[in-house]
This record gives C-alpha cells, sequence and structure tokens, in this order.
C-alpha cells in the first residue's frame, strides 16, 4: 500500500475542510497561489473574493460575530498581509475568534527582503492571541488546527498563521494527517470559577440593596444571554449592558436599564454610580464605560467575573474577582442561589426600582423632530426598528450613527449587533455585514453607516454584487465627520478642523453604478414610507441615503474627568 | 519594588520576542532578563528582574501568564530564593600597587582574576544584585574600569517547591 502524499497547498486545504470550515474571505498573491489552486480544485470551502483585504479580515469577523465560529482570512505576503493588520487588531480589541493565513516568502529567503516580505508575526505580535511561523510542511496541519482551537477557546481572538511560499509548492509532498482534539500544556482555557469566589459573590449579592449586573461582550461571545437572563429574573435586578453587550439580554426586558458608559442611558449611569453591588459579567471596564477611574462607583463592593485573569482589576479594582467562563460561572452562581433558597427581598427591592425609575423619567435617549426640520438620525434608527420588528442584524460603522443605532434600537437578541466597540474602526460596517449576510441569507441585515465610514471600504459593493449579498446599507448622511464634528463643536469652540467633507459622491448613482439600487432620502415625509420600499426588496442590495441633520449631537454624553454619571443631557444641560 | 519572576515557557521560536514585545507594548520596566534551555531542551526558563507597584505587578504577571507560550510564572521576590548574576570585568591594573588592590578586594568578594594582560586584569565574579553593585562601586575608587559585563540575575526558590511542568 502506497501512502498518499499531499502538497503543503493541499494540506492547508484539507486542514481547514477537517475543521468543518465553509467559507474563506482572501485575496490572491505569488506567495499563496498553490494554496488558490487547491482551493480551486475542491468543493467543500469557498472562497469569497473580496476587493481589499482589510475587508476580508472584516467579512470573516462579521461571520464570526454571528455565527460563532472561527472567521478564516486568506492574503498574500507583504501588501496584502499588511492590509489585514487594522482587521486583525479590531478582532482582538473585541476577542473575536478569527485565523488569518498569511503567505510568505521562500524559507531560503526570509530575511533579505526579498519580494514582498514582511515579517506580519512581527508585525501584528502586539495584536493576536497567538501566531505561529510555519517552517516545513509537516508544520501545517498541526499549526491550523492549534490556531482554530486557541482562537475559539477560553477569551477568543485572531491568530496569525504564516506560511512561506516553499512549503506550499508542488514539488515538495508529504503525508497528511491532522489532530483537531487540541491539548496543550501551557494553555488551559477551559476555567470554571473557584467554589470559595462563587460563595462569596453569591452572599454579597443576597445582602446587596442597590445591586446592578453590568455585562458586556462576554455574554455574547459565550452564549450565556439565557442564563444571564435566568439569573436578572431570579435576583430582579437591574441590568445594563455594554456597548458589546447589547443584546446579552433582550432591549425590551424591564429589568433592562440601557447601554452604560460614555453615551449610555442616565438611568444606567446612575444605578451604576449610587450602587452597592456591582456584578460585572464578561465585562472589562473600558475607559469609554468608566470615564474618570478616581471617581467609579465609590461606594460599590464590585464583583468582576471574567475569562481573562489579566481584565480584572485592570482599571478598577474588584473586591470579589471570580475568573472563569462566564456561562459557567452563571450557572454556578444560580446554582448556589437555589441550593441556599434564595427569594429577592421585595422590600429592598422596591425604593431602589423606584429611585431607578425617576432616572428612567428623564428619558435620556430623546430628541425633538419637527415636521418641517431636517430629519434626526435618531428618527431613522426608529423607523427602521419599526420595520423590522427589532429581529434585523445590525452591522455598524464608527461615529454617531454607530451610538444612535446602539441607544434607539433594542436589540432582542445577542449577535444581532455588530460592532467595532474596542477599535472603533471605521470601515468595519459594510464587510462586516457582508459576512452576516453569508451566515444569514434570510434574514435582515442592514449595515449602519455614515458618509465618512463607507467610503473607507466602499469598493466592497463590488463583491456584493459577485456574491449576490443583499444588504440593506443605510447611511445617516450629515456631510461631515459628525463624531469628529461634535467633540469639535464641545472641546474646539466650534472650529471644524477637516470634519467636513466637501466632495462626497452621489450615494445612490455608485451603488446604481455597481448594480444595486439606489434610494436617496432627504424629507421626513417620505422616510417611512421609502424605508419600508428598501426593505421590501429582497433580492438586491438597497443602497439609502438619507440626508439627516448634521447638528444633531450625540446625547446624553459624559462630562469629561467627572464621574461615571457625570452627563450633558443635552446642549449645556447637565444631569 | 525590585521583583524577580520565574517564568517557565515553551522553548519555541518567537517566545521570547513574545515576552519583550509585551513588556514594551505595556511600558513594563525589564532591569534584566536571562533565558536558556532547561534540562528538557522542549523548555526555556527566564528570569526577568523588573520594578513597578503592586498593581504594576499583578498585571505583569498576569500578562505573561496569559501568552499561550508560558507554562508558568511565579515571583520568587517573597519566597527564600537564590539569586546570582556573573560578572566579567577588566579594569586597569597599571602599578605594583593598584595590582595588589584589585586582587585584595577581588579576594574580599570571592571572585577570581580570571585573565591578565600587560596592564589589565579580568575579574569573574558572582553573587546577587547588590554585591556586584558594591564590589564595582569599590573596583571604581580603587582603579579605571575598562569594560563590564554582566549576566542579568537568574533566580530559583530555595527547598522543596520547584518551577517545572
Ligand atoms: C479608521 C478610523 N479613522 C478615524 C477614526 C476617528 N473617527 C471616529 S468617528 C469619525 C467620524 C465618522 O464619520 P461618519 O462615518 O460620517 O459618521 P458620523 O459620525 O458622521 O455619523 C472619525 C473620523 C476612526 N474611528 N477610525
Ligand atoms: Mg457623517
Amino acid at each position: 500500500m502506497t501512502t498518499e502524499l499531499f502538497t503543503g497547498a493541499e494540506m492547508v486545504v484539507k486542514s481547514l475542510s477537517a475543521l468543518n470550515v465553509k467559507y474563506i474571505f482572501g485575496y490572491p498573491g505569488g506567495s499563496v497561489l498553490d494554496i488558490y489552486d487547491a482551493i480551486f480544485q475542491q468543493d467543500e470551502i469557498e472562497h469569497i473574493l473580496v476587493r481589499h483585504e482589510q475587508a476580508a479580515t472584516h467579512m470573516a469577523d462579521g461571520y464570526a460575530r454571528a455565527t460563532g465560529e472561527v472567521g478564516v482570512v486568506l492574503a498574500t505576503s507583504g501588501p496584502g498581509a499588511t492590509n489585514c493588520v487594522t482587521g486583525i487588531a479590531t478582532a482582538y480589541m473585541d476577542s473575536i475568534p478569527m485565523v488569518v493565513l498569511s503567505g510568505q516568502v521562500a524559507t531560503s529567503l526570509i530575511g533579505n527582503d526579498a519580494f514582498q516580505e514582511t515579517d506580519i508575526v512581527g508585525c501584528t505580535r502586539p495584536i493576536i492571541k497567538h501566531s505561529f511561523n510555519c517552517r516545513s510542511l509537516a508544520d501545517i496541519p498541526d499549526a491550523i488546527s492549534k490556531a482554530f482551537y486557541i482562537a475559539s477557546t477560553g477569551r477568543p481572538g485572531p491568530v496569525v498563521v504564516e506560511l512561506p511560499k516553499d512549503i506550499l509548492v508542488p514539488q515538495n509532498k508529504g503525508t497528511f494527517s491532522i489532530n483537531t482534539d487540541v491539548k496543550m500544556r501551557s494553555y488551559n482555557p477551559n476555567i470554571k470559577g473557584h467554589p470559595k469566589q462563587i460563595k462569596k459573590a453569591v452572599s454579597t449579592i443576597k445582602s446587596a440593596k442597590r445591586l446592578v449586573i453590568y455585562s458586556g461582550g462576554g455574554i455574547v461571545l459565550s452564549d450565556a444571554s439565557h442564563l444571564l437572563t435566568e439569573l436578572v429574573e431570579t435576583l430582579k435586578a437591574p441590568i445594563t449592558n455594554t456597548l458589546m453587550g447589547l443584546g446579552g439580554i433582550s432591549g425590551t426586558h424591564d429589568n433592562f436599564i440601557g447601554m452604560l458608559g460614555m453615551h449610555g442611558s442616565l438611568e444606567a449611569n446612575k444605578a451604576m454610580a449610587n450602587a452597592d453591588v456591582i456584578l460585572a459579567l464578561g465585562a472589562r471596564f473600558d475607559d469609554r464605560v468608566t470615564n474618570n477611574v478616581e471617581k467609579f462607583c465609590p461606594n460599590a463592593t464590585i464583583i468582576h467575573v471574567d475569562i481573562d485573569p489579566t481584565s480584572i482589576s485592570k482599571t478598577i479594582n474588584a473586591h470579589i474577582p471570580v475568573v472563569g467562563l462566564v456561562d459557567v460561572v452563571i450557572k454556578q452562581m444560580l446554582d448556589e442561589l437555589n441550593s441556599t433558597g434564595f427569594t429577592p427581598d421585595e422590600s429592598v427591592l422596591a425604593p431602589w426600582w423606584q429611585q431607578i425609575n425617576l432616572w428612567r423619567n428623564v428619558k435620556s435617549f430623546s430628541y425633538k423632530q419637527d415636521k418641517n426640520e431636517k430629519i434626526k438620525p435618531q428618527r431613522v434608527v426608529e423607523a427602521m426598528y419599526k420595520i423590522t420588528n427589532g429581529e434585523a442584524y445590525m452591522a455598524s460603522d464608527v461615529g454617531q450613527h454607530q451610538m444612535f443605532a446602539a441607544q434607539y434600537y433594542p436589540f432582542k437578541k445577542p449577535r444581532q449587533w455588530i460592532n467595532s466597540g474596542g477599535a472603533g474602526t471605521m470601515g468595519f460596517g459594510l464587510p462586516a455585514a457582508m459576512g452576516v449576510k453569508l451566515a444569514f441569507p434570510d434574514k435582515h441585515v442592514i449595515c449602519i453607516t455614515g458618509d465618512g465610514s463607507i467610503q473607507m471600504n466602499i469598493q466592497e459593493l463590488s463583491t456584493c454584487m459577485q456574491y449576490n449579498l443583499p444588504v440593506v446599507i443605510v447611511a445617516l448622511n450629515n456631510r461631515s465627520l459628525g463624531m469628529v464634528r461634535q467633540w469639535q463643536d464641545m472641546v474646539y469652540d466650534g472650529r471644524h478642523a477637516s470634519s467636513y467633507m466637501e466632495s462626497l459622491p452621489d450615494f445612490t448613482k455608485l451603488a446604481e453604478s455597481y448594480g444595486h439600487v439606489g434610494i436617496k432620502i432627504d424629507t421626513l415625509s417620505e422616510l417611512d414610507s421609502k424605508l419600508e420600499e428598501a426593505f421590501s426588496i429582497k433580492d438586491r442590495l438597497v443602497f439609502v441615503d438619507v440626508l439627516v441633520d448634521e447638528k444633531e449631537h450625540v446625547y446624553p454624553m459624559h462630562i469629561r474627568t467627572g464621574a461615571i454619571d457625570d452627563m450633558w443631557l443635552s446642549k449645556g444641560v447637565k444631569a | 519594588m525590585r521583583r524577580i519572576l520565574a517564568i517557565l515557557m515553551e522553548n519555541e521560536p518567537g517566545s521570547l520576542s513574545r515576552i519583550v514585545g509585551l513588556f514594551s507594548q505595556r511600558a513594563f520596566n525589564i532591569e534584566s532578563l536571562t533565558v536558556a534551555p532547561t534540562d528538557d531542551a522542549s523548555l526555556s526558563r527566564m528570569t526577568i528582574a523588573t520594578k513597578g507597584d503592586d498593581k504594576v505587578l499583578e498585571q505583569i504577571v498576569k500578562q505573561v501568564n496569559k501568552l499561550i507560550d508560558v507554562i508558568k510564572i511565579t515571583d520568587i521576590t517573597d519566597r527564600k530564593h537564590l539569586e546570582r548574576e556573573l560578572l566579567l570585568i577588566k579594569v586597569a591594573a597599571m602599578s605594583d600597587k593598584s595590582r595588589t588592590e584589585v586582587k585584595r578586594i577581588t579576594d574580599i568578594f570571592r571572585g577570581a582574576i580570571v585573565d591578565i594582560g600587560k596592564q589589565i586584569y579580568t575579574i569573574q565574579l558572582t553573587g546577587d544584585a547588590d554585591k556586584i553593585n558594591a564590589f564595582i562601586e569599590t573596583l571604581k575608587n580603587e582603579t579605571e574600569i575598562v569594560e563590564s559585563v554582566r549576566s542579568g540575575s537568574v533566580g530559583i526558590a530555595r527547598g522543596e517547591k520547584a518551577l517545572r511542568i
């Protein structure tokens, strides 16, 4: 019997197949042509050809965020690989499982400044969970299966695998075997909460008078939404979500008090500031949440649950740290509550909720829309919510439109809200939406964007045509880099340095030239009907260009250097 | 304050650069760093001498531990431990007087003169960082230092406890 021999390129594809990969997002080039040739000769894995490698990373990222699977990227050495850097950083900041396969020059040339040589492993070192330099055929299956394991377990994140040309070429063959049941002596990601810490946490929760649950992206990543909801209902506690955690509990749940942080609701930030116990679940006390850390929630006992010990007590000191997978820990807490016979004390809850409802009544998410005025961006988001019944996937770009979407579209389910929270990467929205649409072709997938952000990856309109990805792009077009302009209004006496776009294209015509549908909306009276029309078109991409009031600011907003609940409610009005 | 961290990690290409990159990326201080394979060649043992307050130290230990290649890290500063550094130093030894004096100081510190040139002595000394500092200061008062090289500290806990897999 002769054993079958494979090239390295074939091994790459066979490894990906063994790991159940359905899609690869990428762009060809010299160093990876053998892999492309191997992909061409099979039909288990589909390759999606983007128009810029950055978009491949965001598309893989959007796919990963929506499905929970690992997003896979393939890029050539040198510029192909460096074009991936922004997307890798974006995935890293939000802990998204991603594997980036990067070509490299032949091993004999590495270090010689060869054509299209960049040290991509070096370039990406601070923005990856791990990376692998393959140097021989035999390294390939092992590196790829470890890359998937590392990317998808524990705190997920991007992993880079570097593949030099000479180990991919047809001249070089070897036997193939892959072990998909990875074990590593230096990496043990499955951690339960320490029983002592669970007991401590639960007894603190039980004696709390003003408890707030503060949950983040960890809930979404670990599919812990049901458990979280059960915990909230057991405790009858108020819950706030971070920007990354939206949908972790339904935005329409009675106990949900809105997003917290810089542009969060007054009630969420007030509740945090007045809490005596904060239960942080899969959140990391980001500076966009805390405002001035010196003034952060001085009277609260903080219970911090996270899989990543580095997140605990990094910015805010945790009184009761619990290291563990957040779904597992919530389950442990529920078990502890149930076994100790817990029922919430209404006499403690009532005054706390009374207080919260007073803050709620301020209605910090509100705006004025006069009939004859320009369309308010918030109004557009509300209209989309109605039309899609709050059930669309929404991928966002970065800026004011992102905040309006987060504030005015209460997401019912986790993974519905897809945004670059940690990195704040403009240009993320469209490719991310495409990744979502590929995974869920029958669902409404919106890309909410701005006139600035959309131009950072607008070339992907072409990819949408090629692969029939009929997302609905809604641009809240304010003819400016609105978020920058808002800061300039508030901090720089209204000097609008380079935040105004004087030469915007007609986006509807641009979309049409790619073969899509363009709809322009510039008066309030036509907003609802034209949006309805846009969402009724199911088989073609629609670019809705909504001309909105360029003077609108996002409120509420943290007052700089203040406490978490020091907020502007509207122009010149403090909470 | 000064801390000695003992790290056991996979002996893989790139492991060292991940540690060094982490320290520079997060603005952690490195006073010295030593690394070499252990008796088991698949593992590297590293000793890092660093400085920082408790909060920074907590982050350093956690961040290093988070690296996929790292198997274990312990802060051995507060335990009973041994710390050693190797110094090789060339000093001017021009006159009889200075030669005698250098020899005397070297003996007091239990060092050894390991090479002799026409006008230069090369001395070897091991000890913890304090002892090495003291030796260099003493020599400086006596003669001119031509060149010196220090290995950086290596550390190991005393007694039964061992850092291994
Ligand atoms: C790649 C990148 N460059 C710069 C920024 C800084 N930035 C944040 S929001 C913003 C303006 C975004 O403008 P637009 O997409 O039109 O959204 P708007 O705020 O107007 O809704 C800029 C420049 C960023 N987040 N990402
Ligand atoms: Mg804009």
